[in-house]
């Protein structure tokens, strides 16, 4: 271990998106040093692509909305599997973090009385989606990156982390490469925040950048931790189809907030068809109260286009498999028809929807004030993760936090469009201030410097298998087909069993990845590292899915179709056994507050 | 199925030559997914930063067929693939590996800019009140996705290296966000004229012909920037107040 940089803070951040940078604002403020690591640059990170908005309910456009009607619904696309003090807080602290931002530096886009205009978005009641046109990510990250630069924080960019260093029970550091020169780097904290968002590359269409490869999940689960809810996973209805090289890419809710409509070959609206019961009194049965709800009309109810993205992507996986798809295996998207409603349609197109426009033009020669687009399911996100307490988002370990996409709890069994960023910012300053508040009780830990060099021992043994290992790639690849059609947006018992014996294949050729070349950024030695990740959270959500013997959110059993009235009593958790297997287990959920529980019916109808 | 062949610089440190790599071309291909299948398929260690290929991280710069461009948003169809596509890195910036060049200057200037400062809130609740005209013209410059080819491009990094004194398109549309952003306070004028040197711009425009984001970096922020320099500090009729008064312009 003697050659091995080691930094020192109190508390470590793993992860640079929304909730990492939003946890490094807050743990500094705290007063203790605070070190944050990034897998790429900064403001590179994953919240840089989220289009559609921030949801609070600040109540700017429609003053009926409040924390309450926000809670409610976050439950109700959770299908209740949601921690309902997670769902509470997420309400209540939500605006408070948006106007933060504003005061940060932030510019979103204003209603006509100069205050935060609300959009709205797919299982929302009211507008309630803070944005900057379908920008909104970028613009938050920007922010959040801005104001960081200045609070005294230690960045290390393009740094992995690939374990994490307990002493007895507590986690007292991490371990991890900088891409740049390949060398190791120890970091020795008091805490540590995991935010390092999901775990899309274990599918083949997704929406995620490479960098989402599970790495918080997994370094959690190695360390103790307990994960939970890995069976749902959120596969949003809208991603590009078409040409294939752009097959995932996202394209926002937002299209469909203003306007934009799903037909199939027929040119049919078919979310018409297939309205669920605890929807129904809120949307609209006809076309027309559908378009005056995206043009801000109080009286009408939503369209079913902007009912919840799990059962979306599931009407157009029914088009799709009835042969009333798109010619590449999607459904139509048509923003373009509103300029039978609207003067200067495709004007008001490219400002509400502008790197849409820029996308669809750019990669698909597809003008989206003209004609309509093909979309169809891309995995986006994952609802579960590491199980953390609601109110200081610590993990099941000491010392060991965790927030935004990473940890599990807000979302239930299906996230609502918008609530993802507000998660970031208001468990992002949660997880700060408890791991602040933890680090300051402790002492430094001792590192095992054995442990460090069998560690280090193992990320370099690809190099020793060289140019006779299997190249990464070709796992990586087969891994993400095989998870796309055997635990997919569609699941039965008979695949999945054969998804675990497949991923047992899997990981004997894991273990024969070679890498060429010297350590300086390369790679196919980074590929060989992420595999075991890939591989774990592939393992965990198939055996929860297997668990999960009903359909729930985004986690839908062909064999087991409806809802099971009983299953929404319990969270499946994951445990790492000793030995390195993998124990599934059912954590019954506690029982509603009244209040709570007074809410949720109050807000049923 | 057709082929192209794509000539990558190899190599680290700024030593290195292009290699030719051929490899299958596809519908709707972009020079950054035949970077990968050539990863993929014969050089697992060829090093390129990327992330959301989506054209919304700005990661993948560099530059092909020696024009600054994003590879995720470089379609093949608009390339002559009859003739082998260079690939290279940036060249303002030092050379790491491969594709990869070292941008940490960039983020070193940032942090020398006076950060957003603004005046105190409207409402009892925290919050302020704007126009969404006035809200506009700084959305453009906010639309900036930090790709740094607007600093890949400008002669004065890239030919002449005055990282020292210049801070680069980049950070003059940061500035001009800051500056006409309707709640900010400071004035970072004199900062402009000396320590930012904005001064070595002679608005030839090459960054605003390469910003993927379509910013009309001289004509909105640069040359707005100028004027206020010039106001402040070139007016003449200032110049005899301060004669006069032997007062200084702010800053100074």
């Amino acid at each position: 271990m003697a050659d091995v940089e080691t930094v020192s803070h109190d508390v470590l951040i793993i992860g640079a998106g929304g909730a990492g940078l939003r946890a490094a604002i807050a743990a500094r403020a705290a007063g203790v040093s605070v070190g944050v690591v990034c897998k790429s640059l900064l403001g590179k990170a994953h919240t840089v692509m989220a289009e559609g908005g921030a949801a609070a309910a600040l109540g700017n456009v429609d003053d009926r909305d409040n924390w309450r009607v926000h809670f409610a619904d976050t439950m109700r696309g959770g299908q209740y599997l949601n921690n309902w003090r997670m769902a509470e807080l997420h309400a209540q602290e939500a605006p408070d973090r948006i106007r933060e931002l504003e005061a940060w530096g932030a510019v979103f886009d204003r209603t006509p009385d100069g205050r935060i205009l609300q959009r709205n978005f797919g299982g929302h009641r009211y507008p309630r989606l803070a944005h900057v046109g379908d920008r909104t990510g970028l613009e938050m990250i920007r922010t959040l990156q801005d104001h960081a630069i200045h609070a005294g924080i230690d960045v290390h960019m393009e740094v992995t982390i690939i374990a994490l260093l307990k002493e007895g029970e507590r986690v007292v550091g991490a371990f991890g490469y900088d891409r740049e020169r390949g060398r190791f780097r120890l970091f020795r904290c008091k805490a540590a925040v995991l935010a390092t968002g999901g775990v899309g590359r274990a599918y083949s269409i997704t929406s995620n950048s490479w960098e989402y490869t599970a790495d918080g999940h997994t370094l959690a689960l190695r360390a103790g931790a307990a994960l939970q809810d890995m069976e749902c996973v959120q596969f949003h209805p809208t991603g590009m189809v078409w040409p294939p090289s752009v097959r995932g890419i996202l394209v926002t809710e937002g299209v469909r907030g203003e306007g934009g409509v799903l037909r199939n070959s027929e040119g049919r609206r078919f979310m018409f068809d297939d309205i669920p019961a605890n929807y129904r009194t809120q949307t609209a049965d006809n076309e027309e109260e559908g378009w005056r709800y995206t043009q801000g009309d109080k009286e009408a109810r939503r369209p079913p286009e902007l009912l919840t993205r799990d059962h979306v992507a599931r009407c157009i996986m029914r088009e799709v498999r009835a042969g009333r798809g798109s010619p590449h295996g999607g459904v139509f998207l048509d923003i373009a028809w509103i300029k039978e409603r609207l003067p200067k349609a495709a004007e008001h197109i490219k400002r509400k929807l502008p790197s849409m426009y820029h996308q669809f033009k750019q990669l698909a020669d597809i003008d989206i004030t003209q004609e309509p687009m093909e979309v169809g399911p891309t995995t986006h996100y994952i609802m579960g993760g590491i199980r953390v307490d609601g109110d200081t988002q610590m993990s099941t370990v000491p010392g060991l936090f965790a927030a935004g996409e990473c940890a599990a709890g807000l979302h239930g069994a299906n996230r609502l469009g918008g609530n993802s960023l507000s998660d970031l910012l208001v468990f992002g300053k949660r997880a700060g201030d408890h791991a602040a508040a933890f680090a300051a009780r402790q002492g430094e830990g001792a590192i095992d410097a054995a442990e460090v060099d069998a560690i280090a021992a193992a990320a370099l043994a690809p190099f020793e298998r060289g140019a006779g290992g299997e190249s990464p790639y070709g796992i990586q690849h087969d891994l993400q087909i095989m998870m796309q059609d055997l635990v997919g947006i569609v699941r039965q018992e008979d695949e999945m069993q054969r998804a675990l014996e497949a991923i047992t294949a899997l990981r004997q050729r894991a273990a024969t990845a070679g890498a060429i070349g010297n350590r300086e950024y390369n790679p196919g030695w980074h590929t060989a590292l992420d595999l075991p990740n890939l591989l774990d959270i592939s393992e965990a959500i198939t055996r929860a899915a297997i668990e999960r013997r009903e359909s729930r959110g985004g986690h839908f059993r062909e064999d087991y179709p409806e809802k099971d009235p009983a299953a929404s009593g319990y969270n499946i958790l994951i445990h790492q056994a000793p030995g390195g297997t993998m124990q599934v287990s059912r954590a019954p959920i506690p029982p509603l507050p009244d209040e709570l529980a007074r809410i949720i019916q109050e807000q049923s109808t | 199925m057709t082929t192209a062949t794509f000539r990558i610089f190899r190599g680290a440190g700024g030593s290195g030559a292009p290699q030719d790599y051929t490899t299958t071309v596809s519908e709707g291909m972009v020079v950054l997914d035949a970077v990968h299948q050539v990863q993929a398929e014969s050089a697992p260690d060829l090093a390129c930063r990327w992330n959301c290929k989506a054209g919304k991280c700005g990661s993948c710069s560099a530059e092909v067929n020696g024009r600054p461009r994003l590879m995720c948003m470089t379609r093949l169809n608009e390339l002559d693939l009859t003739k082998p596509v260079t690939i290279e890195p940036m060249r303002a910036f030092p050379h790491l590996r491969d594709l990869v060049t070292d941008v940490s200057w960039n983020y070193t200037v940032k942090k020398r800019i006076r950060p957003f400062t603004p005046r105190p809130p409207d409402a009892p609740d925290g919050s302020w009140r704007m126009d969404q005209y006035d809200v506009d013209r700084v959305q453009e410059f906010r639309k900036c996705i930090e790709c740094f080819l607007c600093q890949d491009v400008c002669h004065v990094l890239r030919d002449h290296q005055k990282h020292d004194e210049f801070i680069g398109p980049r950070f003059l549309v940061y500035i001009a966000a800051l500056e006409m952003h309707p709640l900010d306070t400071l004035d970072r004028t004199a900062e402009l004229r000396q320590a930012h040197g904005i001064g070595y711009c002679n608005i030839t425009k090459c960054c605003t012909t390469v910003c993927p984001e379509g910013i009309q970096i001289t004509d909105n922020a640069i040359i707005p920037l100028k004027e206020r320099v010039a106001d402040e500090f070139y007016d003449p009729l200032r110049s005899l107040v301060r004669l006069v008064t032997g007062k200084r312009p702010s800053g100074e």
